[in-house]
């Protein structure tokens, strides 16, 4: 019993993580119908950003902003430079040039920090408290659940309740009809494209000191679970990306702690084999239109 | 003619190389229902698309109330005074009845007219009303076209560029706009371009009926001459 509460809280900050960086990748979905494999790489290069801030003043919270702010700017000048001008004719083209984007990004950050695995400190102790000799979770632990919670939050109520998440998903669903309605489908897309960024950065930021460190490629493996995330919940639906990204992370604890760390992985090609094959939209896929 | 609220002189346009419109010539006054006309393929979409600039022109000039429409991006055009409401009636249909209606007014200063845009809205449409949070895709077809009707008077335009409203429509329904595009001309003075397949209904409110065939104009003239003029129905409208 007591390894099973562990393995539920180690599996559910894990799936904190995977959620926020499968929102981040159904925030560009949904925005621009392409699957930004460059995330991960994108969100590395944010938390070098913190690092070098971290490291030059010492203070952990200054790295933290400057990595929301890098995500930022990352995303914007992925989507105004790049993605722009990206024939969109066929869907392989933004994933082919995605690909391009993460050699690059992964190459220049190897020359500038080189290719070893360093040390990120946490903010918070990741002790986990015991409760009557049961080990629950770690201060870093609530401190994801905080962080990621925070930005489920502020994502809902900016797509629910504000008029520029109004024209975000206008501009999203139908460019044209947005445009004769006044909206700046361009400026709604490098928006979708700097708030995903900078939600990807926040996972990077929650994930890379819990795995071996930083390095160029620290997101790769993380980018796989949460790609798995998203579309186990559907691209489309951001309740699915965080769905998703729960059952993942607690199909990984559970099964590294039951049974292999090795098979994990496995267990979660199985889940994606699986619910494609029952709902190929994800779970959350939405209704189709009605006819007529 | 400077009185015209629109004036389209020499209109050319298309997509890619094969050009569509072919000089064509019309005008809207203050008031005034138009009435598009012409067959499967005359350009009757395209020649809406290319005013509110959906369509790249390639010649001519199109002047709205003084302005050349022609270096205007699409997202100005509401805010000159211009709704496009697009065939197959553009209501986004991920979105809830409120939230499409909502998005009618957003890019207007005077949020509190917007407001009461909505709100006169919602008593033209009392079904909308009633289903103010159903997603689009949840409508009927005459509920998605009060719905993309009532989003663009939300903008209180001045010309409204209608694309096929009786399409799919039930007779009843149809003759309901109609009688409403009166009733907005009668009230707030609004104009109207109107394309439609139905030539009998839009005949029916329009003052004046222009006719395409293969992306020119073939006739223009007084809707009710256009009526009487048997050979020309029989030509260009079918019936």
């Amino acid at each position: 019993m007591s390894q099973f509460i562990y393995l539920t809280f180690d599996g559910l900050s894990r799936g904190a993580v995977y959620a926020a960086f499968a929102l981040s990748l159904v925030l560009i979905w949904r925005a621009a119908r392409i699957v930004n494999f460059a995330q991960g790489a994108m969100a590395v290069a944010a938390v070098y950003a913190a690092y070098s801030i971290t490291s030059a003043t010492g203070s952990y919270w200054l790295g933290f902003g400057v990595a929301l702010l890098a995500g930022l700017v990352l995303g914007v000048t992925v989507e105004r430079v790049v993605m722009r001008f990206v024939d969109h004719s066929s869907p392989l083209n933004g994933v082919v040039v995605a690909l391009g984007l993460v050699l690059v990004i992964q190459g220049v950050l190897g020359i500038i920090y080189g290719n070893e695995f360093r040390p990120v400190e946490t903010p918070f102790s990741r002790d986990a408290f015991e409760v009557g000799g049961v080990a629950m979770l770690s201060r870093y632990d609530l401190f994801v659940f905080a962080a990621v919670g925070a930005v489920v939050l502020v994502l809902t109520l900016l797509f629910t309740r504000t008029a520029i998440g109004l024209r975000m998903r206008a501009a999203a669903f139908a460019p044209d009809v947005s445009r004769l309605l006044g909206v700046s489908v361009g400026g709604m897309l490098t928006l979708g494209w700097a708030l995903a960024a900078a939600v990807g950065s926040l996972a990077g930021m929650l994930v890379v000191p819990t795995e071996l460190g930083l390095h160029p490629t620290a997101m790769d493996v993380v980018f796989v679970s949460a790609f798995t995330a998203a579309v186990v919940g559907g691209l489309d639906s951001p309740i699915g990306a965080v769905t998703g990204g729960l059952v993942v992370g607690l199909l990984l604890s559970y099964v590294s702690g039951y049974v292999e760390p090795t098979v994990a992985p496995m267990a979660v090609l199985l889940l994606l084999v699986v619910v494609l094959l029952g709902k190929p939209g994800g779970l959350f896929s939405s209704s189709r239109a009605r006819v007529a | 003619m400077s009185s015209a609220l629109l004036r389209v002189e020499g209109l050319t346009a298309g997509y890619g190389a094969a050009p569509v419109l072919h000089d064509v010539n019309l005008t809207v006054q203050p008031g005034e229902i138009v009435a598009v006309l012409g067959a499967n393929g005359a350009g009757k979409t395209t020649l809406l698309r290319t005013l509110s600039g959906l369509v790249r022109s390639t010649g001519g000039q199109v002047v709205f109330d003084g302005a050349d429409l022609r270096t205007t991006k699409v997202e100005q055009m509401v805010r000159r005074g211009i709704a496009h409401v697009p065939e197959g009636r553009g209501v986004v249909t991920e979105l809830t009845v409120d939230e499409n209606l909502r998005l009618g007014g957003l890019w207007r200063r005077d949020q509190a007219d917007a407001r009461r845009a909505l709100d006169e809205v919602y008593e033209l449409f009392p079904a909308l009303a009633q289903r103010r949070a159903f997603a689009g895709h949840q409508l009927s077809g005459g509920e998605r076209q009060m719905l993309a009707l009532g989003r663009a008077l939300v903008g209180r335009p001045r010309l409204l560029l209608l694309d096929e409203p009786s399409l799919g429509l039930a007779p009843k329904i149809t003759a309901q706009i109609m009688a409403l595009l009166r009733d907005l001309r009668e009230r707030t003075g609004l104009a109207v371009l109107l394309v439609e397949q139905n030539v009998r209904s839009a005949l029916s409110v329009a003052d004046e009926g222009v006719v395409l065939a293969l992306g020119r104009v073939v006739t223009r003239n007084r809707a009710a001459a256009l009526r009487d003029d048997a050979d020309l129905r029989h030509a260009y409208l079918g019936f």
